[in-house]
């Protein structure tokens, strides 16, 4: 395949294979996984990485944005990991449990693993079954995600990750985050697979703490909702640093299932959060939240395809981002029909509002509708705060600043509320004021 | 309290001009009616007052308190004791209607350099206020005047009135909208806040209101100029005979 390399590659990407060269001994898996692993940096060699002329990638080009690569973050310890966690509140006093993943790598220690083994909870480090007999299955992808970039880019470097199962028709009494922790510079790769089992209800946190450097986050995360199951998973993307923020979602829903998500970004320099959602049962539901906060320079992208492959299914999809700067939004949302799934029912929306002249938002809703027994609608809109509302606020005495937030909040709480996560998203109003007083 | 100059305002975007020279002198305890035809510039002389900013002062002074009101940003104006009931209060969804008359409230208190309320305080000072206007607490649980009836958000806004408890209150058309027992009401609710070093500009088309609330002058407003002042008795004539005699004087 070199031979016929057809792209020069940046520094970023050389960066990468000798980030390949130099850690693939110390990257586990089996004899298949690293076959996979090195199909994949092949891919990267041969297409360089996502650009803007991959039509996927159109507005969010990581290939010009990636100035270089930085090594992978080294093992973390115990103790470094605490610290981190301890520094950092993400969910102040809201009840849950905890998985912890350092630099990677899962940390049992500092996981309330035990807990949860007895709310029917089984965790284990992907590492352990990349190297088993099974681990290549691991790494598998949805029709709609095959060959995507930043996936392909998590395999070749996948430091570890977590594997979540809920037993069939457990009901946890309080919600589960996963969190990432950074003890140091350098990117953290990981991948995490979480089924949740017939009739099981999970409700999942996804966070992340520390600093990275200029080492990129890419999480990919796989979950599968069983029939009856029901899973909501709320990532928060947070925070400054020039780090790319690279998140993958890949969810597989049984007969009957619900699964709903909010993706929250707020602040970093380069984000993208993609999200492939795959109907296999009937009569199942997804909910897709984007609640996106973008200024400066940044680059924040909502990309999903929901993919309606069996009759009867209902998928929303509801996004709204406030851009401010010189900022840019992309919203990428496909609704794809297949010719047998008649009586789908697909609603998508979304909206923005520009607080800046030069702020930018790419909106692009998708309907790809093969079958004719239908209900599906999307819409896009794109505006400046409304100054007659404004005027009546500061009529009352409540000043500029404080009169655009409550416009802010109230633009995004539509999103919020209907996801309807109430006690976890109950502190995302402070994270919007913090947001606007410090971007 | 309030001196209006030979204020000349004009549409920022298109430049028509709307007042055309207002001279108006407000005491302090004073109410003063403002009546006039459609169109005549009375929204817009509100509008000015509270600092909207579609408009462009061309000409003439504001002095409110001797201080020189056209300088002050809105909020500024709300809080040196400035407030406008609009005639078309506006829905604002997403913001609770409580959350917003706290923040108001507040918002006012800290730029006198007064302390925020406590909670049960500012509750029960909405709880005496709704219960004077007859605003029931399942209204203000909902979204700022989102899916009030026409009636109900005038209702809100001498609420809003009430709680803020300026000293120059300017009423744009108040009544249109009310029912009969609901303009008593409200009536009785501005009556409540007369006081001697209170001043209320109410602007409206008819004579009903001003039964209850009994004004001290009354003008006629008319392509933007005051062309007619007089007491209460002028309300009468104006209704008898409308506008007709000194429309053609302007
Ligand atoms: N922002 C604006 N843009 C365009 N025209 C405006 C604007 N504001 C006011 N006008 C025009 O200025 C004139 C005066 O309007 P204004 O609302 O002040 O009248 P009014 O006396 O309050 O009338 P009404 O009794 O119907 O409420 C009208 O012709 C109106 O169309
Ligand atoms: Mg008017």
């Amino acid at each position: 395949m070199n031979a016929s390399m057809p792209v020069r590659h940046t520094q970023a990407e050389s960066d990468l294979f000798e980030r390949f060269e130099t850690s693939k001994s110390a990257l586990s898996g089996s004899v298949a996984v690293t076959a996979l692993r090195e199909a994949a940096v092949d891919q990267i060699r041969d297409r360089g990485l996502p650009h803007r002329r991959v039509e996927e990638y159109k507005y969010s080009d990581l290939r010009a944005f990636l100035k270089s690569a930085a090594p992978l973050s080294e093992s973390a310890d115990v103790a470094a990991a605490k610290a981190v966690l301890d520094a950092q509140d993400s969910y102040g006093e809201l009840e849950r449990y905890r998985i912890v993943v350092a630099n990677g790598v899962y940390l049992p220690e500092l996981s309330d693993t035990d807990a949860l083994a007895g709310e029917g909870v089984t965790i284990t480090g992907l590492n352990e079954a990349l190297a088993g007999e099974h681990g290549a299955q691991l790494l598998s992808s949805p029709k709609s995600a095959l060959n995507d970039g930043l996936i392909t880019l998590n395999t070749a470097f996948v430091q570890g990750g977590v594997i979540v199962d809920a037993a069939e028709g457990v009901s946890l009494s309080k919600p589960v985050e996963l969190v990432q922790v950074a003890t140091s510079r350098g990117a953290q790769v990981t991948r995490n697979k979480v089924t949740v089992g017939k009739g099981a209800k999970l409700r999942l946190l996804e966070t992340f703490a520390g600093d990275s450097g200029q080492g990129e986050i890419n999480s990919v995360f796989d979950y599968t909702v069983a029939d009856n199951a029901f899973l909501a998973t709320t990532r928060l993307i947070i925070g400054g640093g020039d780090a790319a923020r690279l998140f993958t979602t890949i969810a597989t829903l049984g007969a009957e299932a619900e699964f709903k998500s909010l993706g929250f970004i707020a602040g970093p320099r380069f984000t993208r959060n993609q999200q492939f959602i795959n109907f296999t049962g009937e009569n199942s539901e997804a909910k897709i939240y984007g609640v996106t906060m973008a200024g400066g320079d940044d680059l924040a992208d909502q990309t999903l395809i929901v993919d309606h492959a069996v009759p009867h299914c209902n998928s929303r999809e509801f996004f709204k981002t406030v851009l401010d700067g010189r900022s840019k939004g992309v919203y990428q949302g496909r609704i794809n029909v297949a010719q047998h799934a008649q009586k789908t029912d697909g609603e998508m929306m979304t909206q923005a509002l520009l607080l800046s002249e030069e702020a930018e938002m790419a909106n692009k809703p998708e309907l790809e509708i093969f079958a004719d027994d239908v209900i599906c609608a999307h819409g896009a809109t794109s505006g400046q705060i409304d100054e007659d509302l404004l005027f009546y606020l500061r009529a009352r005495g409540i000043p500029e600043a404080e009169a655009k937030t409550l416009l802010v909040l109230a633009f995004l709480s539509e999103a919020i509320e209907e996801y309807d996560e109430d006690d976890v998203t109950e502190g995302l109003e402070s994270r919007v004021r913090d947001w606007l007083a410090g971007h | 309290m309030l001196e209006i100059k030979n204020l000349h305002a004009r549409i920022a975007e298109d430049e028509t001009e709307i007042l055309r020279g207002v001279d108006l002198t407000v005491k302090p305890g004073e109410v003063h009616a403002i009546m006039g035809p459609n169109g005549s510039g009375k929204s817009t002389l509100s509008y000015v007052l509270a600092g909207k900013d579609d408009y462009e002062i061309t000409e003439g002074e504001v002095l409110f308190n001797g201080e020189n009101m056209l300088e002050m940003e809105p909020d500024e104006r709300a809080a040196a004791g400035m407030f406008l009931a609009f005639q078309y209060p506006i829905e604002i969804p997403g913001v609770a209607t409580m959350e917003f008359l706290k923040t108001a409230m507040n918002a006012q208190r800290k730029a006198r350099g007064e302390d925020a309320l406590s909670i049960p305080d500012f509750m029960k000072r909405v709880k005496a206020a709704a219960n004077h206007l007859n605003v029931s607490m399942d209204m203000l649980k909902r979204p700022l005047n989102v899916g009030f009836s026409g009636g109900e958000k005038k209702r809100a806004e001498i609420l809003q009135m009430s709680l803020l408890e300026p000293s120059l209150c300017v009423l744009d058309e108040t009544d249109s909208g009310l029912d009969i027992d609901a303009l008593r009401v409200v009536s009785e609710g501005v009556n409540k806040l007369r006081s001697p070093d209170r001043a209320m500009v109410v602007i409206t088309h008819y004579q009903r209101l001003l039964d209850h609330i009994v004004p001290d002058v009354v003008h006629v407003l008319s392509k933007g100029k005051i062309v007619k002042s007089g007491d209460k008795d002028l309300a009468l004539e104006l209704e008898k005979n409308g506008y007709a005699d000194f429309v053609d004087a302007a």
